[in-house]
């Protein structure tokens, strides 16, 4: 973890390496995914990053470290690197106001907030984000990916997919 | 993958634990810290479920649970990689073991045989996994950073399980009938989940009062009954963490590990 106030070269570098669009949801960057957790300079031309995973098997991790690599050597950093951290777990808390607007004018549901730890009983409602209804149901508790729930509108009967909570 | 206990047939003798125990640590990658042990004991059950998961890749009965299976497949792997790069190297831990040196329990290793049966492996498993990582998650570990982060995913997978044992119980006569011969099946195997671990400060009977409510809440709400055989046999069950696996084992790695021994050093 970061444990100094971050200089204004690191908080440049982190807004960099926050605006690089997550690989699987593009219409979301990594700083609206809340997965970029710091970023520190450690000699000039030598940059720490630590990112974590959403879940533990994403396979997007990969493409989000190169990406990451990608942007801070083009800023002229030629030593870059991205460090998988897995604690304190990431939310889906996590993820920023901005990054749930974009999430549902995308097509996907986005997660709830936390009351407290454990899974949101998937029975509460949750809006269709193509007409706006509460009257949804679920099909599957896994849907394209594993951070996803495969629903249903009883409304408008179109499938979509909701960013389960975690 | 040469003489290991027959689970259908032959059943062999199997040595006294402690006995059993010592062979083992022979067998064992020269690792032996406790946390590298509790490590590979959990790195391995989440490696080798992930696989028979995997295995329903294109044959699962519908396409939600095909893709469902695959994302629990796929968590369980994630976790396997973080838990095998503490005990080693994860490449050379998954692929180039001998199956006496594999510490996964014997209960991950069932073939999934229908889909009543892998269901009853989950809800055993995944209610396990749950409390356990649940427990490990508030402590000092070196495994508690995985375990909380992992605890919030096994958690939607024991959900998964409950909702199927539920549906397949009380569903039909053919349903239901599959779902307790699963239940039934798999059994003999959950008493080694309660074997202590050397490096997992847990207390494993307190955790077995645990899973036994959960499951019993489930089972008997899905109108099935719990099964009333012995949690462990003679030539079964408290083996595999000691390094004894059951027949189908041997098979399962062959097939896992071909790729990798056959072409040393190949990647996508």
């Amino acid at each position: 973890m970061v444990t100094t106030a971050p200089t204004a070269l690191e908080a440049e570098l982190l807004a960099l390496a926050g605006s690089v669009p997550d690989p699987e949801l593009p219409v979301l960057t990594l700083a609206d995914l809340g997965v970029v957790r710091g970023v520190r300079v450690l000699a000039p031309g030598r940059v720490d990053v630590e990112l974590t995973p959403t879940y533990t098997g994403c396979p997007a991790i990969e493409a989000m470290t190169s990406d990451i690599e990608q942007v801070l050597h083009d800023r002229g950093i030629p030593e870059v690197s991205v460090r998988t951290v897995l604690s304190p777990a990431w939310s889906t808390d996590d993820i920023s106001a901005e990054g749930r607007r974009k999430l549902a004018e995308f097509g996907i549901a986005p997660p709830r907030s936390h009351p407290a730890d454990g899974p949101i009983p998937l029975s509460l409602s949750i809006r269709c984000p193509h007409c706006g209804s509460t009257d949804t149901e679920l099909l599957s508790r896994f849907s394209s990916t594993a951070c996803k729930a495969l629903r249903r509108c009883a409304a408008c009967r179109e499938p979509f997919d909701h960013f389960k909570e975690l | 993958m040469t003489a290991t206990p027959t689970p259908a047939a032959a059943p062999t003798p199997t040595p006294a634990p402690t006995s059993a125990a010592a062979s083992a640590q022979a067998a064992a990658p020269a690792r032996a810290l406790p946390a590298n042990v509790a490590a590979l004991a959990l790195g391995d059950d989440a490696l080798v479920l992930s696989h028979r998961l995997g295995e329903w890749a294109g044959h699962a009965p519908v396409l939600e649970e095909e893709v469902a299976l695959a994302n629990i497949a796929l968590d369980l792997l994630g976790q396997a990689r973080v838990l095998l790069s503490l005990a080693g190297d994860e490449d050379e831990l998954a692929y180039l073991r001998e199956e006496r040196a594999f510490r996964n329990l014997q209960l991950v290793e069932q073939p999934n045989g229908d889909f009543a049966h892998t269901i009853a492996r989950q809800l055993y498993f995944s209610t396990y996994q749950t409390l356990l990582y649940g427990q490990l998650a508030s402590g000092e570990s070196e495994l508690a950073p995985l375990a909380a982060k992992a605890v919030k995913e096994v958690t939607y997978h024991q959900d998964h399980a409950e909702q199927w044992t539920l549906r397949l119980g009380d569903g039909t006569a053919e349903s239901h009938e599959r779902m307790r011969r699963g239940l039934d099946a798999l059994w003999r195997f959950t008493g080694e989940m309660f074997q202590p671990v050397d490096g997992i400060d847990v207390d494993f009977e307190a955790l077995r009062e645990s899973w036994t409510a959960s499951v019993t809440a489930v089972i008997e709400r899905a109108t099935l009954s719990v099964p009333d055989g012995p949690q462990s046999g003679a030539w079964t069950a408290g083996a595999g963490r000691q390094g004894l696996h059951t027949e189908p084992f041997g098979r399962m790695l062959a097939e896992m590990q071909h790729l990798h021994r056959s072409h040393p050093g190949a990647s996508w």
